[in-house]
């Protein structure tokens, strides 16, 4: 049973405020995150703006292993990209990002309903979650070749 | 009689539908292959050719995906990872976006109709995310043809799991275990089939946690999904209903992904041209696929997606071992 076919069935009942709340939240990251990455892809199609990689060197890059492709394009592995957001191929990498730490603002949104509730372990695993994302999100892990 | 002729009538259109889009997907598989081969004879191949078919065939993937029942993710990797040029890294990168995507689009509307639990998905996501970072790391330090290599074995096993899995409606949980009861891993929803209210719990938690700690491995280091291996694990091991399954899977693999994406993002291995035009195909092919559920034969487009998968596994492990480059 995929997804999309399961959301096709949903029926709305009563559920639990954080469940609710994460819901709300995760919409409107959500939502944010995919006009975001649609507006850029089609400013980067448009060609309105400089791309940092022409488009006809395209192929000869992706082909290539994800670090040989950031050693060809003269970028450092982490946060590196975002100082160039500025060229229009680097910057879809914003609605990539958006999407990508969606889930954080829901995840903190809810941390404080269960601790009201006294659900200090949900609480916890929530802080958790946000930690690991923060963690993955941060760069500093890198593994060699 | 009457009822009888409107199905008829309407599986015919179906099954002509299959028909084409088997056909459709036969030549945009085969148009990279030619084109690499045109490639090799030394004529240019317009750039915008792959992004091309790259949409096109994502976005018959997302048609065929949702009546068959699995995550388009699934289907992404070995495909495109055995058809088209790209590197395995930018493949593995788009493939987490894609499965990212589509849950992150389904998961407010199933959270707000009580199909996910955000209570059962928390702890599980937790592992599930910690150890995908370990499985991202680790697929983009290995050589891409050992991954490649690893990548047809586990599609085959999703083949062998697609026809010998059992599924369990509403699984019976006599008492839930004592992790699950201090969570409140439990719930209610109503059924839309049905229309009547249930109740769940589950139970074997503690197995639960371990495997869900083992499928994040492979969702990082693969970027295939990981709602084949989701879904059983909360219904068959978990005891939790098939809808909340596959709903609860979701939502998941939304936090599983996005661990997993950063990590991708960061070492290089997203690559717009790649992610972006995937993402919108899948997406637009799959509220295609949505609305032709009641046209298209569930079961026919199932075998048909197993076939698929089945090629591209044999393909992913013969281009690994280098047998078929």
């Amino acid at each position: 049973m995929g997804l999309t076919e399961l959301s096709v069935q949903a029926s709305a009942t009563q559920q639990p405020a954080a469940q609710l709340r994460y819901s709300r939240w995760l919409d409107v990251g959500t939502r944010v995150g995919f006009i975001t990455l649609v507006a850029s892809f089609a400013a980067y199609m448009s060609g309105w703006l400089d791309p940092h990689v022409p488009l006809e060197q395209l192929p000869e890059l992706w082909n290539q292993p994800a670090y040989r492709y950031l050693e060809r394009i003269g970028i450092d592995a982490g946060w590196g990209w975002a100082a160039l957001v500025h060229r229009i191929d680097l910057g879809n990498l914003v609605g990539i990002a958006l999407l990508a730490g969606c889930s954080l603002p829901p995840l903190l949104a809810v941390i404080p309903l269960y601790l009201r509730q006294r659900e200090r372990v949900l609480a916890a695993i929530c802080a958790l979650q946000v930690a690991v994302v923060l963690l993955a999100a941060s760069g500093v892990l890198t593994a060699g070749h | 009689m009457i009822a009888s002729t409107g199905s008829s009538r309407l599986r015919e259109p179906g099954l002509l539908l299959v028909l084409v889009l088997v056909l459709v997907s036969g030549l945009v598989l085969a148009l990279p292959a030619q084109a690499m081969v045109t490639a090799g004879a030394g004529a240019a191949v317009a750039w915008w050719l792959w992004p091309l078919a790259l949409f096109v065939a994502c976005f018959l993937i997302g048609i065929v995906a949702v009546p068959a029942g699995i995550g388009g993710g699934t289907l992404f990797v070995p495909l495109i990872g055995g058809f088209f040029p790209f590197h395995l890294d930018f493949v593995r990168g788009a493939g987490l976006l894609v499965a990212l995507a589509s849950a992150l689009a389904a998961a407010p509307v199933l959270l707000r109709s009580g199909l996910a639990s955000l209570r059962l998905a928390l702890p599980l996501a937790l592992l599930a995310s910690a150890s995908s970072i370990g499985g991202a790391l680790l697929g983009l330090a290995l050589p891409a043809a050992a991954v490649q290599t690893a990548l047809g074995v586990i599609v085959l096993g999703i083949v062998a799991l697609m026809l010998s899995s059992r599924k369990s409606e509403f699984p019976q949980v006599q008492r839930a275990d004592r992790l699950s009861a201090a969570l409140h891993m439990n719930g209610v929803f109503v059924d839309g089939a049905s229309g009547r209210q249930v109740d769940w719990q589950v139970h074997r938690t503690p197995l639960g946690l371990l495997l869900f700690l083992l499928i994040g491995v492979m969702a990082g280091m693969f970027g295939i999904g990981a709602g084949w291996a989701n879904v059983p694990a909360l219904n068959l091991l978990m005891g939790a209903p098939l809808k909340i399954s596959a709903g609860t899977s979701g939502l998941v693999l939304s936090l599983v992904d996005s661990s997993a994406a950063w990590v991708y993002l960061n070492r290089g291995a997203v690559l717009p041209m790649i992610a972006v035009p995937s993402v919108i195909g899948m997406m637009l092919g799959a509220r295609i696929g949505a609305r032709l559920l009641g046209v298209l034969k569930g079961s026919v487009i199932r075998r048909m997606v197993i076939a698929l998968l089945l090629f591209a596994g044999v393909r992913a492990l013969l281009k690994g071992t280098g047998l078929w480059v």
